[in-house]
């Protein structure tokens, strides 16, 4: 047992343990399906908020085009399950049976040959991440050799899910256009409309996103981790000691890219269907508020603010839709303005040092005096990274 | 099709291209002031320009119903109350937000996205979710033809002069007065331009607060063209990005230059393409050529 609490603290697993836990016991057991199901689409979003802690919280990259990784791996997805629930025994009412409905509407009488590799799921399966990345290698390679950064990439990022968007809109005979790829029914003749293979996905989908987690705590605590915390607070001193610069911000980017395509991946799974309006500007930039109000330093608490956000959303736009985009906007300015640190810096900065009052009113609350906590993450106090001076004023811009 | 058809179709479409030219030189022109020579991202620049396009909105409905006959005439004054409303909002928003976040750029970009965000809703609850538009004065109405065939309508032409006067009076303000002196003293060396007495946080507000106004009276004059919505601004703003990015950032000239070029590539695309593949096919060259060429089109040599 002591061996296990050491390992806790040493990795400062504590927190990825709670949400484990939470995600996994708690709202399996507290909420119907229907709720869950609502949960699991959170999650999803999710994915996109860790890896864009990974990219602009440890490696000071913002990308303002997370939606368009999230869009292209639910779109590979949406792919494979709309060309089987389209066989040719339940099109034959069309003019070419055996291709997606939205191809027939539009005259179209054969299938695209990019479309082939979706008729098999491990191809698909493959494209889902790797199309993603391939796009973000593409992006961030010619980028970032040029050692343009900061606020022309963000720029540029947005501008590449412009461009997707309005492609896949453009495009309705082969992407759907603006309904996108909707009826998916089946995968592998497994129905995943009923409500026990809602529970499987969700718990599929649980697993991978603490999967992710792990992931990533694994690189923040490696010597790639140190490095890109290096990387985002002084550029140039790590160029000098001679490292690749340009690569590693690749490769975070690469990262988060599919990270936010298997989480893109799991909501068309989970929600049945995939549209241009989760690629677009609109819900990048929301999904980088997730990251920022959970805390853009925290892993764990980017998935509580992937949760309570879109559970405001869902609240406030049933009962008050006129005051939801003035909480947003509230919740933009705030964040940046006061919190900068989002949740997990509240937890680090308050509800820390309250705990500790708490357990030893012997012992002088010795962290209760300190000024406000680096801005870390819970889990991150013990990782050797902490020591390196983590300012959120240090980003790279 | 006779040869004088072909030459007439070439010149329409030739001024189609010059009046997108001129939507987007109007579009990037406050925003190269600000994101160009501040390097402040302000997301919430589209959302300024619709301030512009409700002020107009407002003057057109207040001289219907108690000067009617004043329409003729209520717009010049209202595109110079575009301006000073739009003026007034962006100082208000650089001592309220945008001066505590000049070393945070990054954050500057969700914190102004907020902004807008919030904004469309005091839109949208002041003038009700539909589009609106103004009515507009005759003299605004129809189309200019020289010839047989050949039809350039008036609106274009209005917005096509409203931009070079606007253009005229930036490079002007910016090269000739006082407070362009302070504003590329402060963009060269900030510590400096302050040391020889300049007040850089006063230049920053004043600069901030010019960029907001011009994005108003870009609105007012996208009012002849379009209607108004509590998002149109949204619409505007990534392109508007993107044609101050590809000239060049700090340069104005850069931002004609680019304006030019991505409206007469669209345009002419769109003749052959369809709206939204010759969309795609510009963004894409430009996104292409940042790629290879990061700084665009005119970089200046600042010290960063």
């Amino acid at each position: 047992m002591d061996a296990f609490k050491n390992w806790v603290a040493r990795t400062g697993m504590g927190s990825v343990l709670v949400l484990a836990l939470v995600i996994m016991v708690v709202f399996p057991l507290t909420m119907d399906i229907f709720r869950l199901n609502l949960v699991g689409k959170y999650l999803t979003y999710a994915f996109v908020a860790v890896g864009l802690v990974m990219l602009w919280g440890y490696g000071g990259i913002l990308s303002l085009g997370q939606g368009c990784f999230f869009g292209l791996g639910g779109y590979m997805m949406a792919m494979f399950l709309k060309l089987e629930a389209s066989d040719p025994e339940s099109t034959k009412i069309q003019s070419t049976p055996g291709i997606p409905d939205f191809m027939d509407w539009n005259q179209i009488t054969e299938l695209p040959f990019w479309w082939e590799p979706f008729n098999h799921l491990p191809l698909a399966l493959i494209a889902v991440v790797l199309v993603p990345m391939v796009l973000a290698f593409i992006i961030s390679f010619a980028m970032f050799k040029r050692r343009v950064g900061g606020v022309y990439f963000a720029i540029i990022t947005q501008a590449v899910a412009l461009i997707l968007t309005v492609l896949i809109i453009g495009q309705q005979g082969y992407t759907g256009g603006v309904n996108g790829i909707t009826d998916l029914k089946t995968l592998l003749g497994w129905d995943i409309r009923d409500d026990s293979s809602k529970y499987v996905l969700y718990f599929v989908n649980a697993a991978l996103l603490i999967g992710v987690i792990l992931l990533c705590r694994w690189i923040q605590m490696s010597k790639l981790g140190t490095l890109l915390l290096a990387m985002r607070d002084k550029e140039d001193r790590v160029r000098f000691s001679g490292y690749d610069v340009a690569m590693f911000k690749v490769f975070v980017f690469v990262l988060a890219a599919g990270i936010s395509a298997i989480g893109g991946a799991m909501f068309t799974l989970q929600v049945g269907f995939m549209s241009p309006s989760f690629v677009g500007i609109v819900p990048s930039i929301e999904m980088v508020i997730f990251a920022a109000v959970g805390g853009r330093m925290s892993l764990v608490g980017a998935v509580y603010g992937a949760l309570l956000v879109n559970a405001g959303k869902t609240y406030f736009s049933e009962s008050a839709p006129d005051l939801w985009l003035f909480l947003m906007a509230a919740l933009f300015i705030g964040v940046v303005l006061a919190f900068p640190n989002g949740l997990a810096g509240l937890y680090e900065s308050h509800v820390k040092p309250w705990f500790s009052r708490r357990k030893s009113v012997a012992k002088p609350a010795a962290s209760a005096g300190e000024p406000p906590a680096p801005p870390s993450a819970p889990t991150h106090k013990s990782a050797p990274p902490a020591a390196l001076p983590g300012g959120v004023q240090g980003q790279s811009a | 099709m006779s040869f004088d058809e072909i030459y007439n179709i070439a010149l329409m479409q030739g001024f189609a291209g010059l009046s997108l030219f001129s939507v987007l030189l109007l579009m990037g022109l406050g925003l190269a002031i600000i994101f160009g020579q501040m390097g402040v991202i302000n997301m919430a620049h589209g959302e300024f320009m619709t301030i512009g396009a409700y002020t107009i909105f407002m003057f057109s409905s207040l001289t219907e119903t108690y000067a009617p006959g004043l329409v003729q005439a209520y717009f010049p004054i209202a595109i110079v109350a575009a301006f000073f409303i739009a003026f007034a909002f962006g100082w208000l928003t650089e001592w309220a937000l945008i001066r505590h976040l000049y070393k945070r750029p990054l954050d500057t970009l969700l914190a102004t996205w907020g902004l807008s965000l919030g904004m469309q809703q005091v839109f949208r609850s002041t003038f009700g979710p539909k589009e609106v538009s103004p009515t507009l004065p005759e003299w605004l109405m129809g189309s200019w033809a020289p010839s047989e065939g050949l039809d350039i309508p008036i609106n274009g032409l209005f917005v096509l002069g409203l931009t070079a006067v606007v253009t005229g009076g930036v490079l002007l303000a910016l090269y000739k007065s006082r407070w362009g002196l302070r504003v590329r003293a402060t963009v060269a060396n900030r510590a400096m331009a302050n040391a020889t007495g300049i007040n850089t946080k006063r230049t920053d507000r004043l600069t901030f607060a010019i960029g907001c106004g011009i994005a108003g009276v870009a609105g007012a004059a996208f009012t002849t063209i379009g209607s108004t919505g509590p998002t149109s601004g949204s619409l505007y703003i990534v392109d508007a990005f993107l044609v101050v990015t590809f000239g060049g950032a700090a340069s104005l000239l850069g931002t004609v230059a680019s304006a030019f070029g991505i409206a007469q590539t669209q345009s002419i695309a769109e003749f052959f393409l369809t709206g939204s593949m010759a969309k795609v096919l510009t963004l894409l060259l430009i996104v292409t050529i940042l790629m290879i060429r990061p700084q665009g089109l005119f970089a200046s040599k600042i010290r960063r």
